[in-house]
């Protein structure tokens, strides 16, 4: 049979994506530029057809609420906002992390600080990446560059967040969220069945059954000796996502003398200056961090031996660039170009920033 | 005679409810909070319903209510209990959904959340325990501290002016038509436990009906932040607090 190809929006490959991984359960609030994902879910009525549960919460506090209760019974269940509503969401994000409740986030940026603008931003990634909510935690943080990455990062967050029970996030942009691309959709995988929930969650709050302890899902612990091992435990699985979860992609990089470190749409803007500065003879090549965290520092320390310099090119004022900075620890050149606001670069702004920067 | 020949089955008046375990509480003595503890173990139990109750406990004094009543339960961020309790009873809606909260999460922190479970008449049940103070965090004005009312916080008495007016939000839910059951109990006196229990079992058994938002508000004390002994603080209790906040039913919807 043929791959079915459709043409739609990155927020609405959310939406089908989410009804056709199985998800159990989305709740959610309204926020441009990521309206699309409850306003789609709630015209494909997914209750009737797989039985998931889409509620409009009264807040973004309240709907990632609802994921932590829902998380708490074993479901599958995900929140989605734009950045000032995940800045709300960083209560209840952090619960999730210090209960070890799986879940998946997504946040279609947009600029700030405040309230910002509605257009396209990166400048979430400090929040994203480096905690955002208090306590020591990591968000295993997922960056799609195409409407295809935000149909499949659904499936692919919720497969990491159930294997390690740990929050997952994507961190998409207004671009990637409005931007129509075609799109082949996932097939239809079943909710999983109370028996199956009960097998891959045997600690969730389901109910106690003769001859099992109650199962209590909280982050609280007074006692400061069991709180630090509790907090030892979340690093040892942080360093387990570190060593095997790290994805990347690697755009002309071979022989590359210079290259661009860039996720999301910024990527998708790097690949025309890639070609561009090919044309005209400067070996650039293209790095992209799939995951933010955990951040592909061991591929970014090996170019570093290789490259003459490496532009960080971010729609914001320097964010991801402090992590390939510790990653390359001063062996190469390392710069940074951005605009903010909700600016876009053009492609022929990135390369005059890389000629400027490098002397090219 | 030897205390062995008295414990016979047919000897037994009153016994521990079987959801309730060994640890220790934490609740000063005099806290209303053991007793609506055992209520909720009992009409459980009553119910057959221990294997698929979820209990969502709140931050305040009680959020260790997960470690006396042997049931499954979720502790909650502060406030956030009733939008919890949604998610869990729509993910799961053959489950007794019931969250456990105190005035400051419930009324204040927590006023958004509450309303909107309640207004979307979600199948679950609130147990409000209403003490007029912030019991965990030592004593402060809580959004039911009445006019006058010494706190750590408003340690020359709630001043209208200053602070507002206590918040009857058990007569705010009553209008909301989410709502099929706003009750006012007590549990100072042997009469007024056993028609609490009444009510409680009510509640959840409304949940279990799908008739929607069951809340029982207990009228309490809380003899550590009222500095009061417990038996002067169930008499301040009856003197002013119900007055303000009068017992009984102010929804019930058959």
């Amino acid at each position: 049979m043929a791959e079915e190809v459709k043409l739609m929006k990155g927020n609405e490959a959310i939406a089908h994506a989410a009804i056709r991984y199985g998800v159990d359960g989305y709740f959610g609030y309204p926020i441009t530029p990521q309206s699309e994902i409850l306003e789609t879910l709630m015209a494909e009525m997914p209750w009737e057809k797989t039985g998931m549960v889409v509620l409009q919460a009264e807040s973004e506090v309240a709907a990632i609420n609802m994921v932590y209760g829902g998380a708490g019974t074993g479901k599958r269940v995900m929140t989605s906002s734009s950045s000032p509503g995940v800045s709300l969401k960083q209560e209840g994000i952090s619960y999730l992390a210090g209960a070890e409740l799986p879940c998946l986030v997504v946040n279609v940026m947009r600029g700030g600080p405040g309230l910002g603008t509605i257009q396209p931003s990166q400048a979430d990634y400090f929040q994203t990446v480096k905690g955002g909510g208090h306590g020591d935690y990591r968000l295993i943080t997922l960056a799609p560059s195409s409407v295809q990455e935000m149909a499949d990062f659904v499936g692919l967050g919720f497969e990491l967040a159930f294997k390690y029970s740990n929050p997952a996030i994507i961190l998409a942009d207004g671009i990637i969220g409005q931007m129509m691309e075609k799109v082949v959709l996932p097939p239809f995988h079943p909710r999983r069945t109370e028996e199956e929930i009960i097998a891959e969650c045997p600690w969730a709050a389901r109910g106690k059954t003769a001859g099992r302890k109650p199962n209590v899902i909280t982050s609280l612990e007074l006692d400061p000796a069991k709180m630090e091992e509790n907090n030892i435990r979340f690093q040892a699985k942080y360093r387990k996502i570190e060593e095997n979860e790290v994805r990347y992609e690697e755009f002309q990089c071979e022989d590359a003398e210079y290259l661009l470190i860039a996720f999301g749409s910024s990527a998708r803007i790097c690949q025309k200056v890639v070609e561009n500065a090919r044309a005209k003879g400067i070996k650039l090549g293209l790095l992209r961090p799939i995951t933010l965290w955990p951040f592909p520092k061991k591929v970014i320390a090996a170019y570093a031996d290789k490259v003459k310099g490496m532009l960080s090119v971010e729609l914001n004022a320097g964010q991801m660039v402090e992590d390939v900075r510790l990653a390359v620890n001063g062996k190469v050149k390392v710069e940074h170009f951005g605009r903010l606001g909700g600016i876009v670069f053009t492609p022929d702004e990135v390369l005059e920033a890389l000629k400027k920067n490098f002397e090219l | 005679m030897e205390v062995n020949e008295i414990i016979k089955p047919e000897n037994l008046v009153y016994e521990k409810p079987r959801l309730m375990n060994e640890n220790p509480m934490h609740y000063c003595p005099g806290c209303s909070h053991g007793v609506i503890h055992k209520l909720i173990a009992e009409v459980i139990a009553e119910m057959g319903m221990e294997d698929k109750t979820i209990g969502i406990s709140p931050v305040g004094c009680a959020v260790f209510a997960y470690n006396y009543i042997d049931i499954d339960w979720i502790e909650a961020a502060h406030g956030r209990a009733p939008a919890i309790a949604t998610a869990v009873k729509r993910l799961n809606p053959d489950k007794m959904v019931f969250t456990y909260q105190g005035d400051g999460d419930l009324a204040a922190i927590g006023t958004a959340e509450t309303i909107h479970a309640a207004n979307r008449g979600e199948n679950i049940v609130i147990v409000f325990v209403n003490n007029a103070i912030y019991g965990m965090t030592g004593g402060q004005m809580a959004p039911t501290t009445l006019e006058g009312m010494p706190t750590a916080t408003c340690p020359y008495g709630r001043n209208i002016a200053l602070n507002g007016y206590p918040l009857k939000i058990g007569d705010l839910l009553a209008q909301l038509e989410g709502t099929c059951l706003v009750t006012r109990q007590s549990v100072q006196t042997a009469a007024a436990v056993r028609k609490a229990k009444k009510m409680l079992r009510k509640a959840f058994e409304n949940s279990m009906a799908g008739k929607g938002t069951s809340i029982v508000e207990f009228v309490s004390t809380c003899s550590s932040g009222w500095k009061m002994t417990p038996e002067k603080a169930n008499k301040w209790m009856e003197e002013n607090m119900f007055p303000f906040y009068p017992l009984g039913d102010l929804k019930n919807k058959e």
